[in-house]
């Protein structure tokens, strides 16, 4: 059962990989790589039954926060093409444009 | 190792090639960071598989979470492509790749084999820390136990130097709002002249 759903989430991963490598855009290419990272969590936690070692779930966590920190990071660049401006609109001295 | 394993092995050992070889034929330093990030990923759950979690921790970390960002700060900083150049056959610099490939493929078949009990890490003190690691320190990772709990001085005192030298460049490059006053005529100035 946990064979069938690894090797499903491989061939889940190589299709998202053919769309991360062909997208027609970037930000085809930007979501690609975000459910890349997703995916690659639930390998992890599969990994770790799959091979009779549950003992290291935590690491999936981490992969999570990382995928989200980094796909806000990306986002925040296409955005403001910086990563200094606060997510928060506040009123600066030199506005914008 | 047995077959699922090696199938896992397989199939994300082939990923890693398919997207390294498009990081190099690709132009778009975007999509280069964004493939970035997804190898060292992918290479991170390769290490998980091979048992080597602290590895994979660290490669997750720095290689998809900081280098990303690093590598889009970067790109700020210059074109949003590389230049394209037409494809030049070196002989010489492939003649050296390959031989380079192939003195290291025969240097690996000296070594043990993963997890080979008479492996010269594994007979001597190896040994000994794999079978008091449980009773002295209780930590279920050998290897966090060595880390955190025998050395656990000297890792603290790296913990120290590493924290020095990261408030040290951030003192040097400066963060928040200082940089942000400073950087954002110089933005404007470039956004007028494209």
């Amino acid at each position: 059962m946990i064979g069938v759903s690894v090797i499903a989430l491989t061939i889940a991963l190589a299709l998202t990989l053919l769309r991360a490598l062909m997208g027609p855009t970037l930000y085809d290419q930007v979501l690609a790589v975000n459910s890349f990272g997703t995916k690659t969590v639930l390998l992890l936690g599969m990994l770790g039954f799959f091979m009779g070692r549950p003992d290291f779930l935590d690491l999936a966590i981490l992969y999570a926060l990382i995928n989200f920190v980094a796909t806000i990071a990306v986002l925040k660049f296409v955005r403001y093409r910086s990563f200094q401006v606060t997510l928060v609109r506040k009123d600066r001295k030199k506005g914008e444009g | 190792m047995d077959l699922g394993t090696s199938l896992i092995n397989v199939a994300l050992l082939a990923m890693l090639f398919v997207v390294a070889v498009a990081i190099i034929r690709m132009r778009s330093l975007f999509a280069i960071v964004m493939l970035a990030g997804a190898y060292s990923l992918l290479s991170a759950t390769w290490f998980v598989v091979l048992d080597a979690v602290d590895v994979a921790f660290t490669e997750a970390a720095v290689g998809a979470g900081i280098s990303t960002a690093l590598m889009l700060g970067a790109m700020l900083l210059t074109s949003r492509t590389a230049k394209s150049e037409r494809a030049i056959l070196g002989v010489v610099p492939f003649l050296v790749c390959v031989l380079t490939g192939a003195v290291l493929i025969y240097a690996t078949i000296d070594l043990p084999a993963l997890g080979d009990a008479a492996s010269a890490a594994n007979s001597h003190v190896g040994a000994q820390y794999l079978e008091r690691v449980q009773a002295d320190t209780g930590v279920p990772n050998v290897v966090t136990a060595v880390l955190a709990s025998y050395r656990g001085f000297d890792t603290l005192g790296e913990t120290c130097v590493i924290f020095a030298a990261g408030v040290a460049v951030v003192l040097l490059l400066g963060f928040g709002e200082r940089s942000l006053s400073a950087r954002s005529d110089k933005g404007r100035s470039r956004k007028e002249s494209k």
